[in-house]
């Protein structure tokens, strides 16, 4: 145990700061992940995976000398399609099965997708430099990455278009539709099927832009995915599904959290925390639901 | 009834078939000398995996090219039975078990890392087959008692063990302030022992003793620490990841810190990634071309890396290097027993003392190699943003002046 972190208000700072902006890299990785499980009661193990994809397309893009913050415009086009595809093949014939084989499945997926890009990029740990330079603050005793501040800007404005997208367009509503009621919205013309894929797309797309800042900000890795996954899967939890103020703050409390896990139990407790966690606010729900149950006793 | 019984005679006739033809296989055929080597082709130490076995392959050819192993009077030529270990470390144990008791091979190359070295080395020594490995390098491998193991690197505690005695002779004799973060896992630990070794003999303390995940993918919250405490040296060691996460974010957060001692930075292409960030990183390496050992068959580490490049098309890092040796070591020994037989060979490879390119080799009872200290590289840029690696310590290879203090990022 260290409390260093709290001996020094630069410090505490800089841990709240470092892990604002984290947490809302993560927000948008669970923005993703909340969005389909909420439609298809899909719970994606490979969401991690996904991202890390995204992030080599980023790799890629750097290096053939275009400038890795492109990979924000190019990696979701492009995910999305990888999306589709997925959907195509797997997740349209379990989409309607129990969650057990919804999770098997996409463990598959997750197990192929880390052999095909080992096979594919190699087992290096890779990255792009994106050049941004560093903001200091309070007299340079607060120093910021601009790749940071760079990937939580990017991850607003992709949060906002979302969220104006579904409440504005045609597919955007009929996503929302599906999400609440599937059957209802078949019988009032929405082509479900058609629903399901691009909501796997837009999962995917969003995937592609968290790698592609991932990149910029830190490593890649083909074996990298699963804390990722792991990390929204715990916003998720804590926030519900459809409820985007509360993956945000979710989000970035959980980077706050573990940035303070990090100096006070020391880096190596930093995702074992991120499970602690998970399993403390499980049962303190469990604790919440039952006290409700005797209540309407 | 019949078919049944028709069917069992099939099989077994197949089982007799297969099972000769295996006993067939076995470590010295006609004038062919087996080995065998599981090695990481797939999975996550697949590129060090590729290195390693271009290395034995390197050293296969030229030695059968240039007349072989000479045994008994009768000239054998190598040849060896790879599989792909997948980096799993069962996977590895099970491969060394077929290998010995399917393939009948009676020598052993090691494989990739020292967690896989520490699966397949029991299986070895339980039938007693020599092995030569060249890449497992955790102190844990040469302490179990192991007869048959040989490591022709230098253990992973003598790593950076170099780079905290320039540091306390360039602070005039005095103990440094030392920071250090290593990864949990068993060679990085072993690195850090051999530090806390070199802290203790010099009189240094260490400040900062942080343990990084095997996710590791930001250590900012170390670095946070390094500014406020402000150390002599910074030591981090977490392969690959480690040297690209720390580089990048000591960059970007301007960390400033007299001495930075890292492993795993050729590895890492650490020069090639990060260019001028990663100037002045100061990195431990088993071997480098510019050293000047010699032997007949390679000249020498200029030579070893011309030919690597032009048959393989890369600079050899000093994963292929070491593994080449392993193939000298055995030729020496196979010629010095002049006998196949496994416990001659052992006891052979444990007299072994020679040259190679790569380096003196002297096995200590443990198994590892005694008689080559690491080398201490410094990345070194020119005002175009070329970087390249220079050897600094010791100072009896020393190609270029370790600058100490790096300068500030300030003045930069």
């Amino acid at each position: 145990m260290d409390f260093m972190v709290f001996q020094y208000p630069m410090i505490t700072v800089q841990a709240c700061l470092d892990g604002i902006l984290l947490g809302i890299l993560f927000a948008l990785i669970a923005y993703g992940m909340a969005l389909q499980w909420g439609v298809m009661n899909i719970i994606n193990i490979a969401q991690g995976d996904l991202v890390i994809l995204g992030g080599y397309i980023a790799y890629f893009m750097y290096l053939y000398g275009i400038h890795p913050a492109w990979g924000v415009i190019v990696s979701p086009i492009i995910m999305y399609f990888v999306g589709v595809g997925i959907y195509k093949l797997v997740i349209n014939k379990v989409v309607d099965r129990d969650l057990f084989i919804s999770i098997l499945a996409t463990f598959g997926i997750s197990i192929l997708f880390m052999q095909l890009m080992n096979f594919a990029f190699g087992a290096d740990v890779v990255l792009a430099n994106s050049g941004y330079g560093t903001t200091f603050l309070f007299d340079s005793a607060v120093v910021l990455p601009n790749s940071k501040i760079f990937s939580a800007f990017v991850s607003i404005v992709f949060a906002i278009c979302l969220v104006i997208y579904m409440k504005k367009s045609k597919l955007g509503r009929a996503i929302r539709a599906t999400a609440q009621n599937a059957r209802a919205a078949k019988i009032l013309g929405v082509d479900t099927e058609k629903v399901y894929a691009a909501t796997f797309g837009l999962n995917a797309a969003l995937c592609g832009v968290a790698g592609a800042l991932i990149s910029i900000t830190f490593t890649i890795h083909p074996y990298m995915g699963l804390p990722y996954t792991i990390r929204s899967f715990m916003i998720v939890i804590v926030a519900g599904l459809g409820n985007l103020p509360g993956v945000a703050m979710s989000g970035m409390g959980l980077g706050v959290f573990e940035e303070f896990a990090d100096y006070i139990l020391g880096t190596e407790f930093r995702i074992g925390s991120v499970f602690l966690l998970l399993v403390l606010i499980l049962v303190y729900r469990r604790f919440k639901l039952s006290k409700k149950r005797e209540y309407l006793k | 009834m019949k078919i049944n019984k028709l069917i069992l005679s099939f099989i077994s006739a197949v089982a007799i078939l297969l099972s000769t033809s295996v006993v067939s296989f076995a470590k010295v055929v006609g004038d062919k000398i087996v080995l065998g080597a599981a090695i990481s082709l797939t999975g996550k130490y697949s590129s060090n995996g590729v290195h390693t076995q271009n290395g034995y392959n390197m050293a296969v050819d030229r030695i059968n090219s240039m007349g072989g192993v000479k045994v008994g009077g009768k000239t054998y030529k190598f040849e060896i039975i790879y599989y792909d270990d997948e980096s799993n470390p069962k996977r590895a144990a099970q491969l060394a078990e077929r290998l010995i008791s399917q393939d009948g091979v009676e020598f052993m190359l090691g494989p990739y890392s020292s967690g896989l070295t520490k699966a397949i080395a029991p299986v070895t020594e339980k039938y007693g087959v020599p092995m030569v490995e060249a890449n497992g390098a955790s102190r844990s491998l040469f302490t179990k008692g192991y007869k048959y193991l040989f490591a022709v690197l230098a253990p992973a505690n003598l790593y950076l063990d170099v780079a905290i005695r320039t540091a306390v002779e360039l602070n005039g004799g005095k103990g440094v302030r030392i920071a250090q973060a290593f990864e949990q896992d068993a060679f990085s630990q072993d690195v850090r022992l051999g530090i806390l070794d070199a802290a203790k003999e010099t009189g240094s303390e260490i400040i900062i003793d942080d343990k990084l995940p095997k996710e590791l993918n930001d250590m900012a919250a170390t670095l946070v620490k390094v500014k406020q405490m402000k150390p002599d040296v910074l030591v981090v060691s977490g392969h690959t990841k480690g040297a690209l996460t720390a580089i990048r974010q000591i960059a970007e957060m301007k960390v400033d810190v007299p001495m930075l001692a890292m492993t795993h930075c050729d590895a890492a292409k650490l020069s090639k990634q990060h260019g001028k960030n990663s100037q002045y990183a100061l990195c431990a390496s088993q071997w480098h071309k510019t050293l000047t050992y010699k032997d007949n068959f390679f000249k020498d580490g200029m030579t070893y890396a011309a030919d690597f490049q032009k048959e393989f098309g890369y600079d050899p890092p000093y994963q292929s290097a070491e593994s080449s040796a392993a193939l000298l070591v055995f030729k020496d020994a196979f010629e010095r027993a002049n006998s196949f037989d496994q416990k001659k060979v052992r006891d052979a490879l444990a007299a072994t003392n020679m040259q190679t390119f790569y380096g003196n080799i002297k096995f200590a009872p443990g198994g590892q190699n005694v008689d080559k200290p690491m080398v201490l590289f410094q990345v070194m840029c020119d005002g175009a943003g070329k970087c390249e690696n220079k050897v600094v310590a010791p100072l009896k290879w020393a190609s270029a002046k370790l600058i100490h203090p790096i300068p500030k990022w300030s003045d930069r």
